[in-house]
């Protein structure tokens, strides 16, 4: 099998696995006054202090969630009450649904490259008095696409607007200072890095602890930010994952450029090119071949990509990235490549090879949508 | 080879697909969902939310790839909108055929050439018969479930790729014996039935959602206009009907029937029963599974989805084919008229709105 789907989620990393199964053998809960209790806890702000540093946060300003849907949601119900919501119409769904149900909720239009307008921004943030928050991802999902986030963050502080960004497939990939970014606050997922499924964390800059209204109270964890006993393993697994991956980064780009070479000259289109994305990320578009028929394809070479985002059904749902970006038709022909941290040369060329294959290969002339 | 199986989630696809795998071959599943399963799915209909789960855990279970098609837009577009828009055009129409002839054998079945797959199989209950001219499309042993008439639509070409592991089958029991066999989940599953697509309520529902003038109370009348009759809707009423006419249902000491529906005007019309019956319809949307000889064939036609098949000529036409009955009979237009010569299909049409028929 080949695995190139690292933003649905990378392989386990053998720090992260180590540190999992460590805390799975402890027994304590990190609520609890006794001895086992307090192991789990340092256990607990080991992590936390882990990942504070990594992201350069105040330690109690790292809230541990479940994932990155819930940290992406604990910012906008927790620290957005009264304000607007400005969002980029590429998000993930986690936040392009994650606004409260009575919020106003205004969408910021992408070139076709896939980077917020700032002009459009600018005016949607002086269109009303009532202070935005505005909603952008790092880098794209999809496409890997990076949004000229100091650019928006000068508009944000000029507006009075919070900043929050959804990181989860930035964190562990690129450095990141929350506190020098300007960014307000920042979510991230462990399985994206390499650690565990089951935990992620919400980053908030400035002084600690900020206060969060959390979604569900519970027992008062995460400083009553976050009720529920924390995933220890996960948690555990997401920091070392954290650490492993930026202290041992790799430049996949090579790899990625290899990839896109041999599919341009296969008729390819390749979305996002021109503008700083992840290195590991490249999003495909083979004109008039479904993305169905070509992630079916490729799944039965043995090789795993995948095309839009995948729906719980199991079904391939229609990109609304590449359409926002204006793609047309080709938003439903387009696959995304994603190189997980581990990815070998044979990797790529198996892929290359299985890929010009498919790509010579005749279209049907079939309608099933999907491709809309 | 490697093949296709369109599964549904029910027992008969399952079993087509543990049968195929066992047999060596390499089996992909495909489930498409034609309509959005978070809605209220109706029991014993086919291709709910939990009839995709239902073929993926059989696919799991069996251990071979299993895909979700999104055909839902595809589906709305060319089945459940055309269902309506031949109500409102007076027409009684057969959903399945146009979902079999489209989303099925156009759609599903390009993806599967498209993916590599040397086959597609369902799990239809007709017979495949490999003969001197290539495929042919046979009647299936069991009678009871035969599924051919829902299948004259399709074309030769798809019928070269297609196969129907339970043609051969002698009857429903055997096909459960056989999934409890392979250990499926699916074997005591109950059949689907009727129109998949049709959630809560009726069709009528639907159909008059999609076309309210169609809605309400309205007249009977009789073939001069003169009103007979009060009714409750247009949609109930079929050409050839002779039940739901109240007081009309006898006129002057003649059985009455319905003879022609005019949903714009809510108008149901009807003629006396022995006098309205006609020798030659038209069809139209001809697919032929032979050659065709210029002059017509001698054959069996049927006209209902469960009727017996009678005696007729069929005489292809530059738009279709004329069909020369030897008994008078009452086609509802909309309806399929298929051809059959003993077990075999040599195509078929859809019936036209008498207005339309012009005898050769």
């Amino acid at each position: 099998m080949v695995y190139l789907d690292a933003n649905a989620t990378e392989p386990l990393r053998p720090q992260a696995r180590e540190a999992l199964l460590e805390a799975a053998d402890l027994t304590g809960n990190p609520s609890s006054v006794h001895r086992a209790g307090r192991k789990a806890r340092a256990l607990l702000e080991q992590a936390r202090n882990t990942v504070a540093r990594y992201l350069d946060v105040a330690p109690l300003n790292c809230i541990f969630t479940s994932g990155g849907t819930e940290a992406n949601v604990l910012a906008m119900r927790g620290l957005g009450q009264g304000r607007r919501f400005l969002i980029g119409r590429t998000e993930h769904d986690a936040v392009r649904k994650g606004a409260p149900e009575d919020a106003q909720v205004v969408w910021l239009d992408v070139d076709a490259n896939g980077q917020v307008q700032l002009d459009k921004l600018e005016q949607a943030l002086a269109q009303d008095e009532t202070p935005a928050f505005v909603c952008l991802m790092l880098a794209n999902n999809e496409t890997g696409v990076l949004h000229p986030i100091d650019d928006v963050v000068l508009l944000c502080r000029k507006y009075g607007a919070h900043l929050h960004v959804d990181a989860v497939q930035t964190a562990g990939r690129l450095p990141l200072s929350v506190e020098q970014s300007g960014i307000d606050s920042l979510a991230c997922s462990g399985h994206k890095m390499g650690g565990p499924k089951g935990a992620g964390a919400l980053l908030l800059r400035g002084p600690a602890p900020a206060r969060v209204l959390p979604i569900f109270e519970g027992g008062g964890q995460e400083q009553g930010r976050r009720g529920g006993t924390p995933p220890l393993p996960a948690i555990a697994g997401l920091a070392a994952a954290l650490g492993a991956a930026l202290e041992q980064p790799r430049d996949l780009a090579p790899l990625r450029n290899s990839i896109e070479q041999v599919a341009v000259a296969a008729g390819a289109k390749v979305f996002g090119a021109d503008v700083p994305r992840l290195n590991n990320t490249t999003s495909l578009a083979l004109p008039g071949k479904r993305a169905q028929a070509q992630l079916m394809r490729l799944d039965l070479d043995g090789i795993c990509v995948s095309a839009g985002s995948a729906c719980s059904s199991g079904k391939v749902a229609f990109s609304h990235v590449l359409k926002a970006m204006g793609a047309g038709d080709l938003a439903g022909q387009a696959l995304r490549v994603s190189l997980p941290w581990n990815v070998t040369e044979q990797d790529v060329a198996r892929f290359i090879e299985s890929y010009t294959r498919m790509a010579q290969s005749p279209a049907a002339i079939g309608l099933v949508d999907s491709v809309v | 080879m490697r093949i296709l199986v369109a599964m549904s989630g029910g027992v008969d696809s399952s079993v087509v697909a543990a049968r195929l795998l066992e047999e060596g071959h390499e089996v992909v599943g495909a489930t498409l969902q034609l309509y959005d399963s978070r809605g209220a799915a109706k029991k014993g209909a086919c291709c709910a939310g939990q009839d995709i789960r239902d073929a993926r855990a059989v696919a799991d279970l069996l251990g071979f790839p299993h895909y979700v098609i999104d055909a839902e837009r595809r589906f709305k577009d060319s089945v459940i909108e055309r269902f309506a828009d031949a109500y409102a055009s007076g027409e009684t129409p057969v959903p399945c055929v146009a979902c079999n002839q489209g989303v099925k054998f156009t759609d599903l079945l390009g993806l599967a050439r498209e993916i590599g797959a040397d086959a597609m199989a369902t799990g239809h209950y007709v017979r495949r018969v490999e003969g001197p001219d290539g495929a042919e499309l046979h009647r299936p042993c069991d009678e009871d479930r035969d599924q051919s008439w829902f299948l004259f639509a399709t074309t030769r070409d798809q019928l070269e790729f297609l196969r129907f592991p339970l043609g051969d089958m002698p009857d429903k029991a055997a096909v459960r014996k056989e999934a409890e066999r392979f250990g499926l989940v699916v074997a005591g599953k109950p059949d689907s039935q009727d129109l998949c697509f049709v959630s809560d309520g009726s069709y009528v529902d639907l159909v008059e959602k999609m076309h309210p003038e169609m809605a309400g109370p309205g007249e009977i009348v009789d073939q001069q206009g003169q009103i007979v009759g009060q009714h409750e809707g247009v949609m109930r009423f079929t050409v050839g009907q002779s039940k739901r006419l109240g007081n009309a249902a006898r006129l002057n000491g003649e059985r009455q029937m319905v003879v022609g529906v005019e949903p714009g005007r809510r108008r149901v019309i009807i003629g006396p029963r022995e006098k309205s019956f006609v020798t030659a319809l038209s069809v139209r949307d001809v697919n032929w599974l032979v050659d065709a000889p210029p002059e017509g064939l001698v054959c069996r036609v049927q006209m209902r989805a469960r009727e017996e098949p009678r005696a007729a000529r069929v005489v292809p036409t530059p738009d279709g084919a004329m069909v020369y009955l030897e008994e008078p009979a009452m086609p509802a237009p909309g309806q399929a008229c298929v051809f059959y010569q003993g077990t075999r299909i040599l195509g078929g049409g859809f019936i036209r709105r008498m207005e339309e028929t012009v005898p050769a």
